[in-house]
């Protein structure tokens, strides 16, 4: 059984101005992520992605369409619920250097979910060097401030603030992509080892479908607010059936100066043949 | 990363550490003292401020028993100005006290909450802030009487809207910050986050505002009183100054006293209110990059590698760094070297990729190529070459010209890389019209250029602003201006990092025919091999200010000569690697493992549980 | 364009009418008696009545709200309780003096804080910490004061400047600047800083943004970066300052008149304050009222028009 289910989800923001047209970003998406799965969601910049993730964490007004969680409805969820929800569904944001507050310790970062959870302050600042020893990060690191720590070090503090509760479901929203390769190659190997020692799910969202493809089980492609293919990773990212996919693909240069002048050339004869979809002008 | 563990300094010993603080502290201890006495006067002599020494009219200063001598009621000046401070701290502590109290609750609610509330909120402050203040609190004492109280509340009502506004603008900026995203998604309530995490942004401006309207809140209600609007039947530093003034010919050190302790009383508040807001500041705010690269000083460096030195640069280089160092002070008067021995060659017609991670140096060193380091930064030693000319020899407005006849600079960031106040055209226009172009001519070459750039309706866009057009056309028109000058060599600054990727390669496929077409050179900063492979015949490799491999992209990525470009080589996610499907029962069975030690390992887990 | 034109004065015209109301309301608050101050304490209380009751304050707020709206519509603003003559008579002469006073401040507040401004932030550090030094000494020395040490100081020990009096333009500019040169140098202080400050601060800001390098780059000249781009860019901010510093003037020239003698608006404002003379009020309040409105209606389309983004607002 899934452990997140979305069916028919939309969210509709109200135009700027009171003339103007409501801004849809998620358009009827329909998704699923499994117990312990990762499931990529690939898009370009406005593809609604990171939305669908926002309403998820209950971030972004649902408009229609529901959304399942362990096989209860979550989409309209009071506050309360939410807060109960906190300890099952969790969340590991872009960037390092908002997501957390500078001029907090990264022992009160980290036992804020706790105590919010009812969890008494001794207690939870006792779990704080569990769990930096889980992301990989010194215990001394408690007793410091974020600022101090490099991008990848702060989006260790991320992932073990989000792991403080023991959740089922992390949603991942771009959590590499302002860091560097090494880092981020690090990153990476952090989350699937965690996923492997405790069966977490992760909802992965990225723009970079090299990153998408090794970590997910299956993949969603997302494009003005629809997804346009929905499969398993090996079928989405070998084998698409979605011209979209296929040239969101090609699109994405290789580090091999030889397969990237052949994908060049596969991408201009597609070009040439295909009426390019992308229109050139203003947008 | 520093080793040392920081100290959590208190922020008002830091304030404590400032002079000018503490000479706000001593200003304020002085009027508190006043106060103090003007209690004790009210309580012992009632009538002393009032008693008048008919034989010592207009007495001197040091005058035996009148310390600061008499006015020209034959009254002692100490003892009034004292007896003066209760009715004058007291009125700027209550408008203070309005201000705050209505202007930091309004402003958090609307900050955080937003919708109507902030709308409605937000349109009471204009109308307040768009009062000629003065004249209503006149039309506020015609109606109501001149008593302090209700002058100074609606001074307090007058002074809200600033605070309003500042808290709003405060919570406005915070609440967007991802941190308090996070916050609610850890479940924390409402009055939780705005204790925790708003408030702490909001006090630091606050306290600096709460100085500067105590200030104000004095010299309007001394002002009030100068020009007769005050309550008659109490003494302030107002009214002296108004019996000063009556008594200009006789005595023109009367409002001199008077007016030296509200100068004296409201500096203390603007210096302490700086003091504590720059110690709070210090404490609350981090040092934040902006974007890739852009704040060297602030990112430590790692140490230098030890590891070949690359070759130096042949002569027949079109352009050639060699051994060098770029500096940025330190903030403790010393010097931080961001570039630390760069040494690169650019051949002609030909691209060469500087890869390497945030903070190694790379775009310190494209800038210093460009002549377009930031003021603070220096070129402590090194070379670089133009046709061999070392350019750091020649004076700076010859180097100027050299440089912007030569090389041309294509940015990271579109959208904020073109001035918002002016058309796409005016901005491709003008570097020609600086270099002798007609008007017409140049209208016509910057059209043709956005045509080239594959830009279909180059006159709308000619006419557009830049917040009209998107991304990818923002950076079409950075290339377009970029090449307008007919440049030999181009240096592009990560050019597509903040671009999807499908508009990168048609930016990577222009820029490829642009450089054929125009026989450019193209110095190409990145950090992503795959536009590298795409792009480039050369690599350069820096690390930690120091340029550790150069070779051309076919021998680096097939046999990657430097330790450090091997491990750069081998983050990249491995394309051949698909993660298996998903294993329903292997998933299924490390989920119940998990669970099962999770919910025996912490009972706190059913406080937030799951299914309640 | 002209859509938002209309409904910004469309907005100005509401807020001038919501202030005047505002205004009515409050001097009406305290059950004005104006028999009283006309008849003088002598009166007997049946004289001061009927004199109240021919004056139309005994009737209740509301309804004599609509007979002053009523009468304003027409072009009547009443007449002054003190002096029975019609409230506007003589206005035109002291808002010369005011407006004299002002306008010469905000002139110089304009053309010296952009000055100081440019040279701060292009990195004089000396004029830098003076623009904060200045900033700060001018928060603690209001105008009312400042005026005082200047008449204390170029006018009594030292006669350059007259002490006291205004001579109109039309007589002599000369003697009308001589004699405006010690008020305009009291009012216009803390403004020139305020400005001086936020263009500072604004003007560092868009220097080091990303489209100046840009630009730089490209091979404009530095002044034409510095002039053109940079400082269009920096307006917004200042302007602002510009339309505070307005606001703030004003309630200076109020004081600072009684300083240096001037018949100007203040002092008709507090003499009519003091008496409850509300006709004379209301006419102030409009007056100046509609002045701060039009100010910040001014810079409203004058940002509008610097910065082309925020005319889709």
């Amino acid at each position: 059984m899934s452990l997140l289910e979305i069916e028919d989800l939309v969210v509709r923001y109200p135009g700027r101005g009171r003339r103007a047209a409501p801004f849809t970003a998620v358009d009827h998406v329909t998704l699923d992520v499994r117990k312990g799965e990762t499931v990529g969601l690939v898009g370009e910049s406005g593809s609604g992605k990171t939305t669908v993730g926002r309403a998820v964490l209950g971030l972004a007004p649902v408009s229609s369409g529901r959304i399942r969680y362990d096989g209860g409805e979550i989409h309209a969820c009071t506050r309360t619920g939410r807060r109960a929800l906190a300890a099952r569904i969790q969340v590991v944001f872009q960037d390092p250097y908002t997501s957390l507050n500078p001029a907090m310790s990264v022992a009160d970062i980290l036992s804020e979910p706790l105590v919010a959870a009812g969890a008494g302050k001794a207690r939870a600042r006792g779990r704080v060097g569990d769990l930096l020893d889980r992301v990989g990060l010194p215990s001394d690191a408690a007793d410091r401030y974020a600022r101090e720590f490099s991008g990848g070090q702060r989006q260790r503090v991320a992932i073990a603030r989000a792991l403080a509760l023991d959740p089922e479901l992390v949603i991942c929203d771009e959590p590499v992509s302002a860091l560097d390769l090494s880092t981020q190659d690090r990153i990476l190997r952090l989350l699937l080892d965690i996923q492997h020692r405790t069966g977490i799910a992760y909802l992965f969202v990225s723009h970079d479908i090299a990153v998408v493809r090794h970590l997910s089980h299956r993949v969603a492609v997302m494009r003005r607010g629809k997804v346009v293919e929905f499969g398993t990773c090996r079928q989405v990212t070998s084998e698409p059936a979605h011209g979209f996919t296929e040239e969101l693909l090609l699109a994405s240069p290789v580090a091999d100066p030889l397969r990237q002048r052949e994908r060049r050339e596969r991408r201009r004869a597609r070009r040439r043949t295909d009426v390019d979809p992308r229109r050139q002008g203003a947008s | 990363m520093s080793a040392a563990p920081a100290r959590r300094a208190s922020p008002l010993r830091a304030a404590v550490r400032n002079p000018l603080t503490v000479a706000g502290l001593v200003l304020l201890a002085v009027t508190l003292t006043a106060l103090a006495a003007a209690f004790v006067i009210g309580w012992v002599d009632p009538s002393g401020p009032a008693k008048a020494n008919l034989h010592g009219l207009n007495a001197p200063p040091g005058t035996p028993g009148h310390l600061l001598g008499t006015d020209n009621g034959g009254r002692d000046v100490l003892i009034r100005l004292v007896a003066a401070t209760k009715a004058t701290m007291l009125g700027a502590a209550v408008a203070l006290t309005v201000a705050v109290a209505l202007g930091v609750p309004a402003g958090l609610v609307a900050g955080y909450r937003g919708g109507w509330a902030e709308t409605a909120l937000e349109w009471l402050a204009g109308l307040a802030m768009s009062l000629p203040s003065l004249m209503v609190l006149m039309a506020i004492i015609a109606g109501l009487g001149t008593s302090m109280w209700i002058s100074m509340t609606a001074l307090g009502c007058m002074m809200a809207p600033a605070v309003f506004r500042l808290v709003r603008a405060q919570v406005h900026a915070v609440r967007r910050e991802l941190y308090i995203d996070a916050a609610k998604v850890a479940g924390l309530g409402d009055a939780r986050i705005i204790a925790r995490h708003v408030l702490r942004v909001v006090r630091a401006p606050v306290v600096l505002m709460v100085g500067v309207m105590s200030g104000v809140a004095v010299t309007v209600q001394t002002g009030l009183d100068f020009i007769g609007l005050g309550d008659p039947s109490t003494i302030t530093w107002g009214r002296m100054l108004s019996e000063g003034f009556e008594a200009l010919d006789t005595n023109r050190l009367l409002f001199v006293w008077p007016g030296l302790a509200m100068v004296s009383t409201v500096m203390s508040f603007l210096l302490l209110g700086n003091g504590v807001r720059d110690a709070l500041q210090r404490a609350d705010t981090a040092t934040r990059p902006r974007g890739r690269d852009r704040s060297p000083a602030s990112r430590p460096v790692p140490p230098a590698v030890p590891g070949p030195r690359p070759k130096p640069p042949r002569p027949d280089e079109l352009l050639s760094v060699c051994d060098l160092v770029v500096g940025y002070p330190d903030g403790s008067g010393g010097l931080v070297e961001v570039v630390r021995g760069a040494t690169l060659g650019l051949n002609a017609e030909s691209t060469l990729g500087l890869v390497g991670e945030s903070g190694s140096g790379k775009t310190q060193t494209a800038f210093a190529l460009l002549d377009l380091l930031p003021r603070q930064a220096t070129i402590l030693s090194g070379e670089i070459r133009l046709d061999g000319v070392d350019l750091l020899s020649l004076p700076p407005a010859e180097r100027e010209r050299t440089v912007r006849r030569t090389i041309a600079y294509v940015p990271q960031e579109p959208m904020s890389n073109l001035d918002p106040a002016f058309t796409i055209g005016h901005q491709l226009t003008e570097p020609l019209r600086a270099r002798g172009v007609g008007r017409a001519e140049a209208r016509a070459r910057a059209r043709g250029l956005l045509a080239r750039m594959g830009i279909s309706d180059p006159d709308r866009v000619m006419r557009s602003y830049p917040h009209q057009i998107s991304g990818g056309m923002a950076q079409r028109v950075l290339i377009a201006g970029a090449v307008a000058t007919e440049p030999r060599i181009l240096v592009a600054d990560e050019p597509t990092t903040a671009l999807d990727v499908t508009v990168q390669s048609e930016i990577l496929d222009l820029l490829r025919g642009l450089q054929a077409e125009m026989r450019m050179a193209i110095l190409l900063v990145t950090h992503d091999l795959g536009v590298v492979a795409d792009l480039c015949d050369d690599v350069a490799v820096m690390r930690a200010g120091r340029v550790v491999e150069t070779a051309p992209v076919d021998v680096f990525f097939r046999a990657p000569g430097h330790e450090h470009s091997r491990a750069l080589l081998a983050a990249v996610p491995d394309e051949g690697h698909v993660r298996p499907d998903y294993d329903a029962e292997a998933a299924s069975a490390a989920w119940d493992l998990a669970y099962a030690r999770k919910t025996s390992a912490s009972p706190d887990r059913s406080l937030g549980g799951a299914g309640r | 364009m002209t859509r938002i034109l209309v409904k910004r004065i469309g907005a100005a015209a509401v807020l001038w009418a919501a202030v005047a109301t505002a205004a009515f309301f409050l001097t009406g608050l305290g059950g004005s008696d104006p028999g009283r101050a006309i008849l003088g304490p002598s009166a007997t209380s049946a004289a001061v009545a009927a004199q109240n009751h021919e004056l139309g304050v005994d009737r209740p707020l509301p309804a004599q709200f609509t007979s002053w709206a009523g009468d304003l519509l027409h072009g009547d603003l009443g007449r002054s309780y003190l002096t029975g003559r019609p409230a506007i008579e003589g206005l035109g002469q002291r808002l010369s003096v005011t407006m004299s006073l002002v306008g010469l401040s905000l002139a110089v507040v304009v053309g010296l804080s952009l000055l100081l401004a440019v040279l701060a932030a292009t990195g004089r550090a000396g004029i830098d910490r003076a623009v904060q030094i200045l900033s700060l000494t001018t928060h603690a020395v209001p105008g009312y004061l400042l005026a005082l040490l200047l008449l204390t100081a170029f006018a009594v020990e030292l006669p350059i400047f007259p002490a006291f009096g205004y001579v109109p333009l039309t007589a002599s500019p000369g003697r009308w600047l001589a004699a405006l040169a010690l008020p305009v140098t009291a009012v216009a202080l803390g403004g020139v800083a305020g400005a001086a400050l936020q263009g500072r601060g604004a003007l560092i800001d868009v220097l080091e943004s990303d489209y100046i390098r840009t630009l730089r780059s490209r091979g404009v000249p530095a002044r034409s970066v510095l002039l053109r781009h940079a400082l269009r860019n920096a307006a917004p901010p200042w302007l602002t300052s510009l339309s505070l510093a307005f606001v703030a003037m004003l309630g200076g020239a109020f004081m600072v008149e009684k300083v240096f003698a001037l018949q100007g608006l203040g002092t008709l404002a507090v003499d009519a304050t003091v008496a409850g003379d509300r006709p004379v009020i209301m006419v102030l309040v409009l007056l100046t009222g509609g002045m701060v409105i039009l100010v910040n209606l001014l810079t409203d389309l004058a940002q509008m028009w610097l910065v082309p983004k925020a005319r889709t607002a």
